[in-house]
This record gives structure tokens, sequence and C-alpha cells, in this order.
């Protein structure tokens, strides 16, 4: 008896598509739009050291782009709606998988130990979730200014400087750029063998990659605020 | 001779294999005057398979494809972990791909020759015949054989051949061929053509008017004792090389399902034939559980020598060429360190007895590389043999890249086993015995890389062919769990089981395994005497009073107990010890593996006695206190002349 | 790999460790276990790490009590039938199989904690020994090449290239031990089924049924409750034949292939 495997005579029953492979894959691919943001986002903040016209208007900028083609801020919108959608599936994928994870292991060793796990691998999950709460905080911070000292109405530049020269929220931003460092370091590789694209001649190179992405992501980053705090960009 | 040991018995023959073609045409002739199934009325038959090792893997997943209803039994939790998995070397096949004068007849001369002409020359024509499908078979399954950088498959010689047919996939041939096999027969569990069950041992047989119908087996996991029933009974259960303890087998490689069906009638042929690997790794210490392996392919490029001197304990490097003494080199010129496993073996003890063994307690030669390291390079011979370096380094703690191995011969092989006739049929109707539990195709030596052929030649080739001349006649009356000698043999399940619970006394089953295993390796082992054999006798039937009154088994058996699974086991052992050693005294002669010391040349090689011991000893079991009944097949040579094997 | 090449190769039997060991005690599936400590005396160093437990059980039975239930078979590290977890590690500190550790790795006085295999595809049957049928279940679901016998061609008419029949062969490795999942933080046994992918795909004869097998492998491994691969790596480390992660990537990059082929698992 033959086994018949013709895959075009076969539905596709609902648990195809949520199979842990496909979750991680959605979970690659919009961490991969969050990291392409991320490079955006960071290469915009350096215009602070341009001074406050030039990145007042960098923001001003950001609410105009496509005008007048495109009415008001559609094209921030736009990408606003692409960051809440990566947002969104990166969570569902990261707590269904972590769910799964978890059903898969009820009863836990007495002794575990780590052999190949690194930091960075290990802390991805609650990693995330302060991520995520840094992420709140911040849009409540920066782009709402709702916890911010100048408010709503203050200029995005006054703004910045108002959360970076107190000390303490700098520091809760310059752990938080880590730890999204970090995320990001094993993020970049995991993503790369995720998508089936790491193998052994291309392990170095990826793992090189990851690394430096990482590490310039958390230095352009960690500039502004520290530039802030010790009074390079006033 | 004693004969208090045993009876003579009727001559048995087989009548299957039509002796009025050529050998040539023999098997090709048999299939054509089988009967076969229709596959519509192959739906309404069902087989038992017991065992998922090369034999009984592809032998289920074949005839599960063929469309028969399959029932397989396995006692680890895989099919996957069957004994074949740990074969290193590597199997035969007659595709003469090196075009160095190979074909099937050469084939069939060399094993006929390496069995030192104790096998049936039908079955071995057969074997070589079919081993080319088997090749085929394997590599079309994804088998990721040795290959050669222009893509085709690559050859090693083996011991005891001048052609390189033999094809591996490093040092784990057994492995992929049986992953090849289990793949095919997790392919027709899935289909819903073979039922599994898993961690489940045969301990009976249930014949049923004449005709093996059924078994009783325990669920090793629930403890339950359940009755299966078929149209027939394939047993693939594997060798009993475990009745000397220590040896390459699995721990719970067992003889049980074979030892309970000969005490249901079948015949055991050539208990005592069994092989000693030249080349595994020595004993440590008593605590020791298993001999490992190290794969034969080593002589390849390996070394073999001990010291000139009795006594030189110098390290292995500090002692000079010129004081080295590279014996099989120097006595078999032609072969080498390739001679026969029964030769190298044997000659490996001879050294050891002048006292020029090396390691502790003078039980070891060296397998040495220094050379081979020297003109391939090291990357060459790790590239060769890696794995096996490994696991030496591993096992020992030497690193054999600087030091010499050493090695000493173990168990390692039964040739021995129930008999069957030229359609794999015992002499139980609708018992099909196959692989190394049948008494197989090897004769009284074993050549490497043959076992692998011919359990996979037995599955998926010659049973599946042969089985439905049997079944042509089935389905026969159903018979369920009140049938009388369904009730009897389940009976008899539960009170042995019920027995060993409750003796209750001083010794484990592993220290009475032991004792046993070491009995068993000083009389029956690599030479036997008359004297050392009745002695064996005597103390087994010792051993064997004594493990009924004071056993201890804990536990119960309603649940997963490995101690009494191990008990089951060695009761049967010692049973069947007795017998290898009653096979052992009445075979005077030395053939192959069998080594009687009264018997051999002046220089001290095995001496055939072909006049009066050219035949397959087959024994019948007899009830408890009388003699067992030996029942000969002679042994014709029509197309391989008898000759006295010479490697010289 | 790493392997623990020593210089306590020859010399007199050497014997004298005492160790105490913790071991999980488990009835059956559904009852609660706990760790026991025993103590054994006088192991040699040359001790696999299961003849150190026969010695405990031989003890126990002689006591009365309870042997400790552990799997294993071919006691060479190939059949795969082994596997604890010993100090937090699967197979314990050297990356190879329970069978092939030795007590050379540990010292005298040292304490051991023994556990099973934890992952809920995985019930306990009893102590140590774990039900790992599972992973049958996902060779079923498609880890094979349908080639019903006699029906092969001759073998030669596929050259195969060296380092793909290389290759297939290192992924073909793995012995089903379950460790890769016994390590995982997640309880994957994606190397498992990625080692059978690799394997399989590498070789010509697997290419017809490639796009099915990976995506119906896959949605077993799923359905029998495994864990989702988050790529550790773990499982790579402690694989005692070393499979390597490159399976991983190989898997995932089959199986968005044969999803966007159109691809999907029988249900
Ligand atoms: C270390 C080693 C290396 C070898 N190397 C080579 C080599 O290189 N080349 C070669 O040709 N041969 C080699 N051999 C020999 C060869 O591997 C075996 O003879 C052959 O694999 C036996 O296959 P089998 O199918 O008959 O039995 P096995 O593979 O032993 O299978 C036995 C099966 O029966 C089942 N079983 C046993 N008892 C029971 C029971 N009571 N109830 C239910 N099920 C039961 C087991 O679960 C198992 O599935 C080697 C053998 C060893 C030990
Ligand atoms: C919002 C909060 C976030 C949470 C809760 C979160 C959580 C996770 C988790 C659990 C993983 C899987 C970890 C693993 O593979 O082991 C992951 C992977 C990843 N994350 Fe995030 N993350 C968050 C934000 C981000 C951000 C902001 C980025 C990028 C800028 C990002 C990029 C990535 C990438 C690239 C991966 C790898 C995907 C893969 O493994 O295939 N994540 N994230
Ligand atoms: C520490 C360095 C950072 C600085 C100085 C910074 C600065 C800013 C500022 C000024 C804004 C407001 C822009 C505007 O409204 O015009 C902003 C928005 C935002 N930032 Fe950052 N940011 C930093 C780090 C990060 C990190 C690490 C993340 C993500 C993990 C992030 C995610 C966002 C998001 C999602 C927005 C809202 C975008 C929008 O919808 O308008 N930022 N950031
Ligand atoms: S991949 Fe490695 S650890 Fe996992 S089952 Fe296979 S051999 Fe064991
Ligand atoms: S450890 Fe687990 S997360 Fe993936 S890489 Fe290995 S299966
Ligand atoms: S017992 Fe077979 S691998 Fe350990």
């Amino acid at each position: 008896m033959v086994t018949v495997t013709d895959s075009t005579q076969r539905r596709t029953p609902k648990a195809a598509k949520t199979t842990s492979v496909f979750k991680k894959a959605v979970m690659a691919i919009s961490g991969i739009v969050l990291v392409l943001y991320l490079i955006a986002h960071m290469i915009g903040n350096l215009k602070a050291f341009a001074g406050a016209d030039e990145f007042n208007h960098y923001s001003e900028w950001l609410r105009t782009i496509g005008n007048p083609a495109l009415p008001g801020a559609t094209a921030l919108w736009l990408i606003r709606i692409v960051l809440l959608v990566a947002v969104v599936a990166h969570i569902w994928a990261a707590v269904s998988l972590w769910r799964q994870a978890r059903n898969a292991r009820p009863e836990r060793y007495v002794t575990k130990k780590a052999v190949a796990q690194s930091y960075a691998s290990r802390t991805m999950r609650w990693g995330g979730v302060i991520i995520l709460a840094f992420v709140i905080f911040h849009i409540l911070d920066l782009t709402l200014g709702a916890v911010n000292s100048e408010g709503r109405d203050g200029e995005p530049f006054d703004r910045m400087l108002a959360s970076f020269q107190n000390p303490v929220v700098t520091i809760f931003y310059a752990i938080s750029v880590i730890l999204v460092g970090m995320h990001l370091r094993h993020g970049i590789w995991s993503a790369t063998q995720t998508l089936g694209q790491s193998n052994r001649r291309r392990e170095v190179t990826v793992n090189y990659a990851a690394t430096a992405i990482a590490t310039v992501l958390t230095i352009g980053f960690l500039l502004t605020p520290f530039s802030i705090l010790f009074g390079l960009i006033d | 001779m004693a004969l208090e040991l045993f009876t003579e018995g009727d001559p048995i023959a087989d009548t299957k294999a039509p002796m009025d073609v050529p050998i040539g045409e023999r098997w090709s002739e048999r299939k054509f005057r089988g009967r076969l199934v229709n596959p519509a009325n192959r739906r309404k038959l069902t087989v038992i398979v017991v065992g998922t090792g090369l034999a009984g893997g592809s032998a289920a997943a074949t005839l599960g494809e063929a469309g028969y209803n399959v029932k397989s039994f396995w006692y680890q939790d895989s099919p996957r972990r069957a004994h074949s998995v740990a074969a290193q070397g590597g199997i035969n096949a007659a595709k003469n791909y090196r075009n160095d004068g190979d074909s099937v007849h050469r084939l069939f001369y060399d094993t006929v020759k390496g069995g030192d002409f104790r096998a049936r020359e039908n079955n071995v024509h057969r074997l070589a015949e079919v081993s080319v499908n088997i090749i085929d078979q394997a590599v079309a399954q994804g088998v990721p054989f040795a290959r050669e950088y222009g893509g085709l498959l690559d050859n090693r010689s083996f011991g005891g051949t001048q052609v390189s047919r033999t094809f591996y996939a490093r040092g784990q041939t057994g492995q992929q061929l049986l992953y090849g096999a289990y793949q095919a027969l997790e392919r027709q569990i899935a289909a819903g053509t073979v039922e599994q069950n898993a961690r489940t041992e045969m301990l009976d047989l249930i014949i049923v008017d004449g005709r093996a119908r059924g078994i009783v087996a325990r669920d090793l996991v629930t403890g339950e004792i359940s009755t299966h029933f078929a149209d027939a009974v394939v047993i693939a259960s594997g060798g009993y090389s475990n009745v000397f303890y220590l040896s390459t087998n699995a721990k719970g490689s067992n003889t049980t399902a074979i030892w309970r069906a000969h005490k249901r009638g079948a015949y055991f042929a050539n208990p005592c034939y069994t092989q000693i690997h030249p080349t595994c790794i020595p004993v440590k210490g008593d605590y020791q559980s298993k001999l490992t392996l190290m794969s034969e392919s080593l002589r390849n490029d390996g070394r073999v020598w001990v010291p000139k001197e009795r006594g030189d304990d110098r390290p292995a490097n500090d002692i000079p060429e010129a004081e080295r003494d590279y014996y099989l080199e120097r006595l078999y010129p032609a072969f080498g360190n390739l001679v026969p496993r029964d030769i190298a073996s044997r000659q490996a003890k001879n050294v050891c007895d002048e006292g020029r063994g090396v390691g502790p307690g003078g039980l070891g030669v060296y397998l040495d590389f220094a050379e081979a390291i020297q003109r391939l390079g090291r990357p060459a011979v790790e590239a060769k043999y890696g794995n096996l370096f490994d696991m030496y380094a591993q096992i020992t703690g030497e690193d054999p890249y600087a030091t010499p191995m050493r090695i000493f011969p173990a168990v390692h092989y039964t040739m021995g086993g129930l008999w069957v006739d030229y359609d794999l049929q015992s002499t139980i109707p609708g018992m099909f015995v196959i692989g190394e539990a049948n008494f197989s195709d090897q004769g009284a030596n074993r050549l490497g890389a043959s076992a692998l052929m011919q359990g996979l030649a037995d599955g998926y080739f010659v049973l599946p062919s042969t089985i439905s001349s049997y079944l042509a006649d089935g389905p026969f009356d159903k018979v369920d769990d009140s049938h009388p000698a369904a009730v009897e043999a389940m009976r008899g399940v539960q009170e042995q089981t019920q027995k060993l619970l409750s003796i209750n006394g001083t010794r484990t089953p592993a220290s009475f395994h032991r004792e046993l295993g070491q009995l068993m390796w000083d009389f029956c082992g690599m030479e036997r005497t008359d004297e050392g054999l009745r002695k064996a006798i005597d103390r087994i039937r010792e051993i064997r009073q004594e493990f009924w009154s004071n056993v201890k088994v804990s536990g119960d058996w309603h649940s997963f107990n490995q101690t009494l699974e191990h008990a089951g086991r060695v009761a049967d052992f010692i049973e069947l010890g007795e017998l290898m050693c009653v096979d052992a005294l009445h075979r005077r002669e030395s053939c192959g593996g069998h080594f009687r010391a009264e018997s051999q040349t002046p220089e001290g090689e095995a001496l055939r006695d072909d006049e009066n011991f050219a035949y397959v000893a087959a024994w019948e079991w007899t009830p408890e206190g009388q003699p067992p009944v030996l029942h000969k097949e002679d042994l014709n040579y029509e197309y391989v002349h008898l000759a006295q094997r010479s490697y010289k | 790999m790493r392997s623990s090449v020593g210089d306590t190769g020859t010399g007199p039997e050497k014997r004298g460790m005492n160790l105490t060991l913790r071991v999980w005690r488990q009835q059956g599936p559904t009852v609660k276990g706990k760790m026991v400590t025993y103590k054994v005396t006088d192991i040699s160093p040359d001790m696999s790490f299961l003849e150190m437990l026969d010695v405990l059980n031989e003890q126990l039975i002689m006591q009365g009590d309870d042997p400790v239930a552990f799997d294993h078979d071919c006691r060479e590290g190939i059949c795969g039938m082994c596997g604890v977890v010993i100090n937090g590690e699967a197979h314990g500190p050297q990356q190879t199989t329970t069978c092939q550790l030795h007590m050379r790795s540990f010292k005298d006085g040292d304490s051991i904690d023994i556990e099973p295999w934890r992952a809920s595809a995985f019930p306990i049957i009893k102590d140590l020994a774990v039900d790992r049928r599972a992973l049958d279940r996902i060779i079923q679901a498609g880890g094979y090449i349908s080639v019903p016998t006699g029906t092969a061609p001759e073998a030669h008419a596929t050259p195969v290239p060296k380092k793909d029949a290389d290759n297939a062969f290192d992924a073909a490795t793995c012995i089903g031990c379950g460790a890769c999942v016994a390590a995982c933080p997640n309880a994957s046994s994606m190397l498992f089924t990625a080692a059978k992918v690799t394997h399989l795909g590498l070789l010509p004869q697997g290419q017809p049924e490639r796009n099915d097998r990976v995506v119906n492998m896959v949605a077993q491994q799923d359905r029998e409750g495994f864990g989702g691969c988050t790529n550790i790596g773990e499982c790579s480390a402690a694989c005692p034949k070393g499979i390597s992660m490159e399976t991983i990537s190989r898997l995932n990059h089959d199986l968005l292939g044969a999803l966007r082929a159109g691809a999907r698992p029988k249900s």
C-alpha cells in the first residue's frame, strides 16, 4: 500500500497556519520590521545633535510627509499602523509560544543547568516584557507628553531635554535600550535562523552582523540621552 | 558418548528447495512454485511479527505494504532501538562495483567457505542473489551509504574476503540500515496496516491444531499479560549472545522468544555455534555490564601485535619495532590482519595464554594505527574511523591516536538458532523465524558484514515471498483467548511470573546471570573441551536449581518491573546454556567458531571432521528430566567443494 | 564534541569513589514524584554511569527496596534508549549518551542529581523511564521515503554528490534519544525533527515528498505537545550526536517554502 502524499488534494486545516514555526516566522518578520523602524528612529534621534530647530523640524516633517498630496499626518499614521500591527503580531507570537512552552513542560526540573544558552537568549521573554513597558512609558513621555514635565504642548526637543536631564529617567532609558540591544543581538540571529537563512557557512557572518547592528543601535540610542544628561546638548 | 545427555532421533531434511534445478535457479523456481495470496484476501490474514530489527522491521513493513494485517512486537520503546542499530562495519552485496572479480557466485562461495562448510548451500546462494536488491532498496529509502567523489557508492573490504564488496555508512551501517527499515515500518503503522506493540515481550507461543496461531506477551509498562492471535507467527528476536552475560549484545537481547517456542516444539539448531569477535574493548572490572565492539573494519588499517617477550610491560610506544610480534601477518601472510574472526580471536587468545597479552590481567592485544596515520595522515584516519576512535577514548579514557588501542575477543553473534527450512519455516507449521534468531545461513562462523545482509534478505525479500505459500491455506479458524491452548499458555506464563516473584531468595537475577556467563565463557567460549563442557553442564544444573529456589525479584508484576523482566530472561538463558554445552560436547570436531581442543591440526588450526559431522544438529526439547533429542540434517556440498579452510 | 581523554587507562582496577545520589522516584505517570537520597560507595572511575546505577539497584534489591527504573539497552551509545538529566544536564556533563558517560567525570564525594527527561510529550513511566513514542509518531507523519519493497531502481542510477551524502549522514546519525527535548527550555523536539528533515531533504530520493514531509512532521510535533523552538541552542549542545543548529534553519527554510508552495498538513 502506498501512502498518497499529494499536497494539492488536501484542504488547509486551521491548525496548519499556526504551527510553531509559523508563529516564529511571524515573530521574525514583525521583529525585522521593528528593527528597520529602530534604525530609522535612531538616525532621527541623532538629529538632536544638530540642535533644537533641526530636531523639531524633523518631528514636524514626520507629520507632514507627502503633504500636500497626502492630507495631514497620513504617512506617520501609516507608519504607526505598520508598527502597531508588527508589535501586536510580535507579542501574539511571543505569548503563544511562551504558553506552548509552559504546557510542554509542566513539571520543572529540580536542577537545571544552561549549557549553550546566552544571556541574551535567556532574557528574550522577560526582556521583551520590559521593552514593552518601556515603549508604553516612552510614548506617554515623548510622543504624547502625558508623563512629561513639558506636557503635551511642549516642543519635542524640549520634552526630550526635560526627560533626559532627569538622571532617573535617563538611567531607565539606558537600561531599556541595553535590553533592546540584547534582544536584538539574539533576535537578529534568531530571525535569520527562523527564516531558514542561516547555515554553517554564514553562521559567523550572521553573528557578526547581529552583534554589529545591535551595538550600533544601542550606542546610537544612548548617545542622545547621555549627551543631554551631561549637557552636551541643550 | 554420554547417553544420559541426549538421544538421537530421526534425521530431518529441508523439503522446500527445488533440488531438481541448478542452484542458481532454485530461488526463482521456489517463488514460482509457491502459492500466492491475492491482494483482496491478504486483508483477511493476520501475521504476528516479533522483533523490529533488520529482519523483523523489514518483514513487518513489507508484509504491511503487501496488504496483510501485521501485529508487530518489540521490547524497547521504539522499533528504532532494536540491536541491529549497533552494527558498525557494513553489509556485503555482490554488486561488483569495484570490478574486482566479485559475483553472486563468489559471494556464495566465500560465505559457504567462511561458514566452514556448516551452512546450507541453497540458503547461502539465495542470500548472495538477493544481496544486490538490498542495496538498491536501502539507497532508495535514503540510507546514506558512504560515497566517493564521483557520487557513486563506496566499498571496503572486510575480514575473510579478498574483494571489496562491503557497503558502509561510516561506522554506523547497522544504524542507518535499521532506520531505513524503521521508517518503512512507521510508514505502515501510519497507514494502519501494522499494529504496534511497543515494550511488549513475547513470553510464549500458542499452538492450535498443530499450527502456530498466536503468542502470549507481557506489556512491560502495565505488566498486563495478554494473548494475541494471527494466521502465522514470525519470530525475529535476534541473537542470544547474552547467555555469556558479557557480550556485544544489548542488555535486553534475550533468548526468551525462541526458547519458549523451542519448548513448544521448534527445533533448535547448532546452539553452540557462537561467534567471538576479535576486536572488542577489553574487560575493565567485575562491575562491567557490557562489552563494546570496535568495528572489524579497523583491521583494514590497524596492525595487530603483542610484544615478542612474555611479561614485557613497557608502554606500547616504548617497545621497539624489532621486539613486536605482528602475529597475524606472520602466521597468515595472504590475509594478514584480515583473517576471519574465529581465527583472529583464537590467535589473540593463544598469545595471551602464552603470557604475551597486554593491559590489565594480560587479556588484550594491540591494534596499532601508527603506521596508518603515518601513511594516510591523521585526517584520513579520522574521516574513516573517527567515531570509533572517539568511542574508544570515551570508554577507556585513552587516546587511540597516540597509543595503540587494546582489544580482546568478545562474544558477538550466535550462528545457532531455531531450525528453519528453505521457506524459513520452523518445525512448527505457521511459525517462521528470520534474522539472527534462526540458525541462519552462516554455518559455523559468520563472515563480517553478512548478518545485516541476511536480516534484510530474510525480511524484505525471502519471508514475504515464502510465507504466502503457507497463508494461501488461510485464513484459519478464528481463535480467541478462551481456546484451551491459549488458556493453558496464559496460565503457564502467569504461574512462572508468580513463581519468580514469590521465591524471595538472597541472590539477584544479575548475579545468576553473571555466574552463568562466566561459566559459559570459560567452558563453552573460544576453546571447548570434553572435560570442561561436562563440568559446565553439571554446574549449570546446579545454578538452575539454585535460581529457582534462591532468586530475589522485588516488586510485583502489575507494573514496570525491570528486575522481573531480567529474571525471566535469565531463567531461559540457564536452560539454553545447558543445551549449548550439550551441543558443543557432542560435536567432537572443530569448525568455525566452535573450537574443540581435541580436534586441531599440528599447527593448532581448527580441524573439521566432515566424515562424521557434516550435518546441522537440530535439537528437540523434551519434558523435564528427559535428555534432548538430536535430529541431524545432512549437509551436502554440490557446488563448493569441501576443503579445509586455509587463510595462510 | 567534548570528550574525556585522560590518562586513566591501564593499571589495576581502581575503585573507591563515594557518592551521594539524589534520584527522582515516581511510581507512575499520574503519581507525584520526589527526589530521594541514596549513597553509593566504592565506585570505580572506569564504570559507566549506568553501571553505577546497577550497583545502586543491586543494593536496593537486596535491601528489599524497589530498584530505580531507568531505560537502557545497547550501552554503547547508539540505541538512544538511555537518557537522564544529571545535575541539570541532559546525559550529564559530557556531550555523550548516559551509557557512555563514565564515572571519571565525577569526583569522590560528589553529590549527583538524577532526573528523568521532563516534557509533557514524554510522560513518565516510572522513576527515570519515560515514554518517548511521540518521536515515533513524528516519524510516522512523514519521516520516510515511500518506497515499497522491490520497487527500487539500481542503486547507481542516481549518483549523490559526496558532500550531500556526508551531510545527510551527519543528520541521519540522530539516535532519537530525546536529549534535545530534555535540554530545551521550551521542551521542543525541533532538533530531532530537523535532523530527519535534513537527512532526507538532502538526498535526491527524498525530493518528491520533501514539502509534505516537513509540513506534516512539524504539525505532528505541535500536536504531540512539544514546545516551539525559539532558537536557544541548548538542544544541539546536549545532543550526543552533535546534530547542528543548521538543521533547524534548514527545516524552517523547507517549511516556509512548502507552505508557500501550498503544502498543508494532513489533519
Ligand atoms: C555490536 C555489533 C556489531 C555488528 N556489526 C555487524 C556488521 O558490521 N555487519 C553485519 O552484517 N552484522 C553485524 N552484526 C550482527 C548483526 O547486527 C545482527 O546479527 C543483526 O542485526 C540481527 O538482526 P535481527 O533483526 O535478527 O535482530 P535484532 O536487531 O537484535 O532485533 C531483535 C528484535 O526483537 C525484539 N525482541 C527480542 N526479544 C523479544 C521478545 N522476547 N519479545 C518481543 N520482542 C523481542 C527486539 O525488541 C528487537 O526489536 C553486529 C552485531 C553487533 C552486536
Ligand atoms: C514589545 C515588546 C517585545 C516583546 C514582548 C518581545 C518578545 C520577543 C520574544 C519572546 C522573542 C522570541 C525570543 C526567542 O527567539 O527566543 C522575540 C524575538 C524577536 N524580537 Fe522581540 N519582543 C518585543 C519587542 C521587540 C522589538 C521592539 C524588536 C525590534 C526592534 C524586536 C525584535 C525581535 C526580533 C528580530 C526577534 C527574533 C525573531 C525570531 O526569533 O525569529 N522585538 N521577541
Ligand atoms: C533612548 C533613546 C530614544 C530617544 C531619545 C527617543 C526619542 C523619541 C522621541 C523624541 C519620540 C517622539 C517623536 C515625535 O513624536 O515626533 C519617540 C517616539 C517613539 N519612540 Fe523613541 N526614542 C528612543 C528610544 C526608543 C526605543 C528603544 C524604542 C523602541 C523599542 C522607541 C520607540 C518609539 C516609538 C514606538 C515612538 C512613537 C512613534 C510614533 O508613533 O510617533 N524609542 N522617540
Ligand atoms: S537530535 Fe540529538 S539529542 Fe535529539 S534525539 Fe537526536 S540524537 Fe538525541
Ligand atoms: S534548545 Fe530549544 S528553542 Fe530550539 S534551538 Fe534547541 S529546540
Ligand atoms: S543504552 Fe543505548 S544509547 Fe545508551
